[in-house]
């Protein structure tokens, strides 16, 4: 077969350069970013921030009015990016409102009533939650049932047993006075601190992370295991990939970055309340989703979930700041939400039909 | 002729009482494509999944490179450069091209923390293999889900072949796709038979077997009913043994109304 019979037949690449001149006279770092995730939110949280610094005015454009922005958004956004990796992989993890409040408690429990000094009870903490992720994770992947479902369970389970236990310790669900405990100085320089001006170091937190859980997806081994497992499960697992590990690993990251969040909370209030997290699962879900990611996995970004961690700090502080009553504040974010699912439908659909 | 890079000999296969495949013989030499064609349960199924590994024959040799083997499971085979791309193509519709080239197998620089894909060496290699299929990539990062049907074959032959296949079992791989697409198929088949690689070509159109194969196994209810070099058959007698003879006049007669429809595939 002569090579020249073998070109004029090939359609979509080989010979598309003449009959697509704009695909081929647009430079490739520039399509390249206009096919990621993140493109919508980015826009999106442009306009945003436009729309409040014309109608609040420059106290959301002053240095204060940013740092309540970046602040409300710091915790959520540190969850956020965890829950986009895993939603990536193809999964839900509803129970990390829960872990916020059962890892809080876990902490003022075994400070306060137990009289364990601060980092101890961190460590504690944090090796509970990672094990609330593995039990979520291996119900998920040795039952394959819906994550929404399981995961749906442990959101219930673990609120209710913190409630309970922390009211049958101590009659309360409300715990302070964490600043009288041992280690708290260190601590609060670490996760309770202002960084700069009214910036808190729960920022640094929350990029620090995004940086890291990008370099993950976007140039690690395991982050091309991410993508595969929530694309196309099957053919992941046919091409070696151990998807049931990098799921059991990536519930395990959602439930360490909820415990994250609460003692980043815990050690900035000094105390600790059963019932908080509360919907931060679903606000966390919304943060990724409208931040491009797809809710059937396989394919999105950490920076999408930055943004939409921004667009959630932006639209609360706004919203307070022009003087709007606070209610529309959900009307807004159920729109946005919405408007965002829609739009990434178009995306996915761009991205997986044959050009 | 040199020795056969593959070859199966007497080989069957019983499924309980079910008898798979009745004593099959055949083979594969370095850079010619071997057609195995067959209806519906032919038996097609079965001989692909003994010749990946996936199934041990019941009785019969398999031997590659002249030596017996004894295959336990599909990784086996591909340690001896056996190398199978299924109908689905394990493929992630919205991972890129090269993502899903070194899927499961991603080669990585750095050590310890900073240990990270190759990413300039993937999208290079991924070039060259397909570049030497005749594939021009714009972007080696744009998802496979872009690609047509016949450019997504020859991403799967791309990556089987650079991955050190000697032998590539295609099942059906002109199955899903239009005429115009299929004849692309059978060019990416055409470059890897020149790269020296043996080619088992499994399908059940003659149209798409018989412009591209060296050699025509046909197989019928589990066992081998003919199996011809190029040059002793013509399509003619190609498709009507496939069809079976017989079936094909009796349709053309049960719809005489229109039968030249019967012919109208090529």
């Amino acid at each position: 077969m002569s090579a020249g019979a073998g070109t004029d037949d090939v359609p979509a690449l080989a010979a598309d350069s003449p009959a697509r001149p704009v695909a081929a006279g647009r430079p490739a770092g520039f399509r390249r970013i206009l096919g990621r995730p993140e493109v919508g939110a980015a826009v999106g949280a442009l306009l945003i921030w436009l729309v409040f610094a014309v109608a609040a005015g420059p106290a959301f454009r002053s240095l204060e009015g940013t740092a309540a922005v970046l602040n409300a958004a710091a915790p959520l956004g540190v969850l956020a990016v965890a829950v986009a990796l895993l939603m990536i992989a193809g999964e839900f993890d509803l129970s990390v409102g829960s872990i916020i409040g059962f890892a809080g408690m876990t902490i003022m429990l075994l400070t306060r009533h137990f009289d364990w000094s601060l980092w101890p009870a961190i460590g504690a903490a944090v090796l509970l939650s990672l094990a609330i992720g593995f039990g979520n994770g291996y119900l998920v992947v040795r039952t394959g049932l819906p994550s929404f479902i399981v995961t749906l369970g442990t959101l219930f389970a673990f609120r209710g047993l913190t409630i309970a236990v922390s009211r049958l310790l101590t009659r309360r669900t409300q715990l302070g006075g964490l600043d009288e405990v041992a280690g708290y100085g260190p601590a609060q320089t670490i996760f309770g601190s202002e960084v700069l001006g009214p910036l808190r170091v729960s920022i640094v937190w929350w990029i620090a992370l995004a940086a890291l859980a990008t370099w993950v997806l976007l140039r690690t081994r395991f982050g091309n295991w991410i993508f595969a497992a929530g694309g196309a499960p099957e053919a992941a697992r046919k091409m070696g990939v151990p998807v049931a590990r990098v799921k059991i690993a990536l519930f395990m990251t959602t439930a360490t970055a909820a415990c994250l969040v609460a003692v980043l909370q815990v050690v900035r209030f000094t105390g600790a309340d059963a019932l908080r997290g509360e919907q931060q699962e679903f606000r966390a879900i919304i943060a990724v989703v409208i931040g491009g990611t797809l809710l059937t996995g396989g394919y999105g970004s950490a920076i999408g979930a930055v943004l939409g961690a921004l667009i959630f700090g932006m639209v609360q502080q706004g919203i307070v700041i022009t003087g709007v009553d606070a209610d529309w504040f959900q009307v807004f974010l159920g729109v946005m939400l919405v408007a965002a699912v829609v739009f990434n439908n178009f995306v996915r659909r761009r991205a997986s039909e044959a050009r | 002729m040199s020795t056969p890079i593959l070859q199966v000999e007497r080989v069957s296969k019983r499924f309980g009482n079910v008898v798979a495949l009745r004593e099959v013989s055949m083979s594969v030499h370095p850079g010619q494509v071997t057609c195995l064609l067959g209806d519906n349960g032919a038996g097609k199924s079965t001989l692909i999944q003994i010749l990946a590994g996936v199934h041990r024959p019941s009785s019969g040799r398999y031997l590659v490179d002249g030596e017996p083997v004894d295959f336990g499971s599909p990784r086996d085979a591909l340690a001896r450069g056996i190398a199978t791309v299924y109908q689905d193509l394990a493929m992630i519709p919205l991972l890129s091209i090269w993502r899903n080239f070194f899927l499961g197998a991603e080669p990585c620089v750095g050590t310890g923390p900073f240990r990270r894909i190759d990413t300039a060496r993937c999208e290079r290699i991924v070039r060259e293999e397909l570049g030497r299929l005749g594939v021009q990539l714009r972007d080696p990062a744009q998802p496979v889900g872009t690609l047509s049907g016949g450019e997504r074959q020859a991403v799967a032959i791309a990556r089987a072949i650079h991955f050190g296949a000697r032998v590539l079992i295609l099942d059906e791989p002109t199955a899903a796709l239009g005429v115009k697409q299929a004849g692309v198929v059978l060019r990416y088949i055409a470059k890897a038979r020149e790269q020296g690689v043996g080619v088992v070509f499994i399908t059940h159109n003659p149209h798409h077997a018989y412009p591209i194969g060296d050699r025509f196994v046909i197989l019928r209810r589990g066992e081998v009913q003919g199996d011809h070099g190029r040059r002793d058959i013509r399509l003619e007698d190609l498709a009507e043994m496939m069809a079976g003879g017989e079936e094909l006049k009796r349709l053309a007669h049960e719809l005489d109304r229109a039968p030249a429809a019967n012919g109208a595939a090529g």
